[in-house]
């Protein structure tokens, strides 16, 4: 079945081959796919939505679940929000996609919100009603990555390229239940919501809420067999004393540089599980995966394969693909594919006896734990400090996180008689920066130095990958 | 300081800078039910790796586990501390 011809959830779910069988579990609450057909959870309003720019506010997973099963092909556009997304950027969010419609499953009371957007409750329930099927939109799927500004980059996918990468597993086979660590409203969640979806094989949605622990005894009890997460979602999940009640067939990295450490542990702790990592971003799509069991990627995989094109440009990993976002939305949109057609993931690559390996980011960005860190913004809050003349943040690689926030600071000739120990600056900056920034932004450590290399234009000598 | 009280006293600081109750602390208490998540211990083992010179994560090899419990984390920095000054 090619994903094109597709023309929405609702079209798959009402097609000959979805399994009865087929559940989406959340933390509280759980739904064979198939009673959808039967009811709303929207309270039976979705063709209010017809047509509409709709933000998916919810808290739950699970109700932004079934919001996207209901409006795919009814509406026009539907922006998918994580629960992580901070409150102050929702109207900036509104704005840039046009919004004119919301579904959450709690009120939402913001300032920033336009009173003229129709909002909808969604409940993790279902009730009599449903929308007019025989009318088909061919929804815009939007969602949102971090930008360099700190506010949120809006990115515009189809079903068809979201799902571009998902295959049809032969029928007969034993049923699958999928799981993954990640929000669906993030690409490496949804790519697994959109593969149990469309290949009729039951999904365990994570919480944000619950604990690791909790998360993998419920995976357990629901007999997960296929999971995907980040490398740090599994070493969060190797500290967990729950992680034997998994026992699953297939385990999938996603979303950071996986190491042959986090690699390596996985295999060990499962030596019965096919273990992949993939290399996906939201603009690029999904490019390709790894399934040697090593860190990195052999360099035959560059080139054409039959869906994807790939190249090493200036060091970094460029994918021409059908699977790849086609814009950018918002005032200040800047392109996403070059002239040729290429997405720049901005991922360095090293080569190394005939194997890719990534190094790094180009701009420099920090992935600390799957969240992205943009040194500047450290750094122009650490600047703001009294004692400090200029700082420099960078990466420091860690077992648990991938990788940590570290700042190198030069301070600026006393001012006064204070003689303050480098012990307790160093602490005052930690703190001057927890009450500023996020916590995955905050320094893991505050190095005092006595200068800083500075390159010909005056700018800061960032040694990046 | 001993190891040991040296990882004690970044629990209890890192749970102050991170606003986390900590739980109180044993050695067959699992890591993750401290109060900690995994962003403090990130920031722990970077901080313990400045101030005692090892990282047993990375000593271990790529195929040890990873500490579960409060006591395998602290002998796990015992070991790999012990190690080092061999």
């Amino acid at each position: 079945m090619q994903p094109s011809r597709w023309t929405s959830l609702w079209d798959v779910l009402s097609g000959p081959v979805n399994a009865p069988n087929s559940f989406l579990w959340g933390v509280e609450a759980g739904v064979a796919f198939r009673d959808l057909l039967y009811g709303s959870a929207l309270g039976g309003r979705g063709e209010e939505l017809r047509g509409r720019s709709v933000v998916i506010a919810t808290k739950d997973q699970f109700t932004a679940a079934l919001a996207l099963i209901e409006l795919d092909g009814v509406a026009r556009r539907l922006v998918l929000c994580p629960t992580d997304l901070p409150p102050g950027q929702l109207g900036f969010v509104m704005e840039s996609a046009a919004a004119d419609a919301m579904v959450s499953d709690r009120t939402i009371e913001s300032p920033e919100i336009p009173r003229a957007a129709c909002f909808v409750l969604c409940k993790p329930t279902i009730s009599p009603g449903g929308c007019n099927r025989n009318e088909r939109t061919r929804t815009e799927w939007v969602l949102l990555t971090s930008g360099t500004t700190g506010r949120p980059k809006l990115v515009v996918h189809t079903l068809a390229s979201l799902a571009g990468a998902i295959e049809h597993h032969g029928p007969g086979g034993k049923p699958r239940v999928w799981s993954t660590f990640y929000d669906i409203r993030r690409y490496g969640g949804l790519q697994i919501f959109l593969r149990a979806f469309l290949t009729s094989a039951s999904l365990v949605l994570s919480n944000a809420e619950e604990g690791t622990a909790d998360f993998l005894a419920r995976a357990g009890a629901c007999a997960v067999t296929h999971i995907s997460g980040t490398p740090s979602h599994w070493r969060r999940a190797l500290m967990s004393p729950s992680m034997h009640l998994l026992a699953p067939q297939y385990v999938r990295l996603s979303g950071e540089i996986a190491d042959q450490s986090i690699l390596s542990r996985l295999r060990s702790v499962f030596p019965e599980a096919k273990v992949d990592h993939a290399f996906a971003s939201t603009e690029a799509g999904l490019a390709f995966e790894v399934s040697d069991g090593l860190a990195g990627f052999p360099a035959a995989l560059i080139g054409r394969s039959s869906d994807v094109e790939t190249k090493v440009e200036d060091g970094s990993l460029r994918i021409r693909s059908s699977r790849t976002a086609s814009c950018y939305l918002g005032r200040s949109a800047n392109s996403l594919r070059d002239a040729e057609g290429f997405v720049d993931t901005g991922d360095m690559l090293e080569l190394k006896s005939d194997r890719y390996y990534f190094v790094g980011r180009r701009d420099g960005t920090i992935n600390v734990g799957g969240l992205k860190v943009h040194p500047e913004e450290v750094e122009a809050v650490i600047n703001r400090h009294p004692r400090v003349e200029m700082s420099c943040v960078r990466a420091r690689k860690n077992p648990i996180t991938g990788s940590v926030v570290v700042a190198d600071v030069v301070l600026g000739k006393k001012s006064d008689a204070a003689a303050q120990s480098e012990e307790d600056l160093q602490h005052e900056i930690l703190h001057f920066c927890g009450n500023l920034l996020p916590r995955h932004k905050v320094p893991a450590a505050v190095n005092i130095v006595p200068a800083l290399p500075v390159d010909a234009a005056g700018k800061l000598a960032r040694n990046h990958a | 300081m001993s190891v040991r009280s040296e990882v004690i006293a970044l629990f209890q600081q890192l749970a102050e800078e991170h606003n986390r109750e900590l739980a109180p602390l044993a050695d067959d208490l699992p890591l993750l039910e401290s109060g900690l998540d995994s962003l403090c211990f990130a920031v722990m083992v970077a901080r313990l790796e400045d101030s005692l010179g090892v990282d047993p994560f990375v000593a271990a090899g790529d195929d040890a586990p990873f500490p579960v419990t409060v006591g395998d984390f602290i002998k796990a920095y015992e070991d790999a501390y012990e190690d080092a000054a061999k």
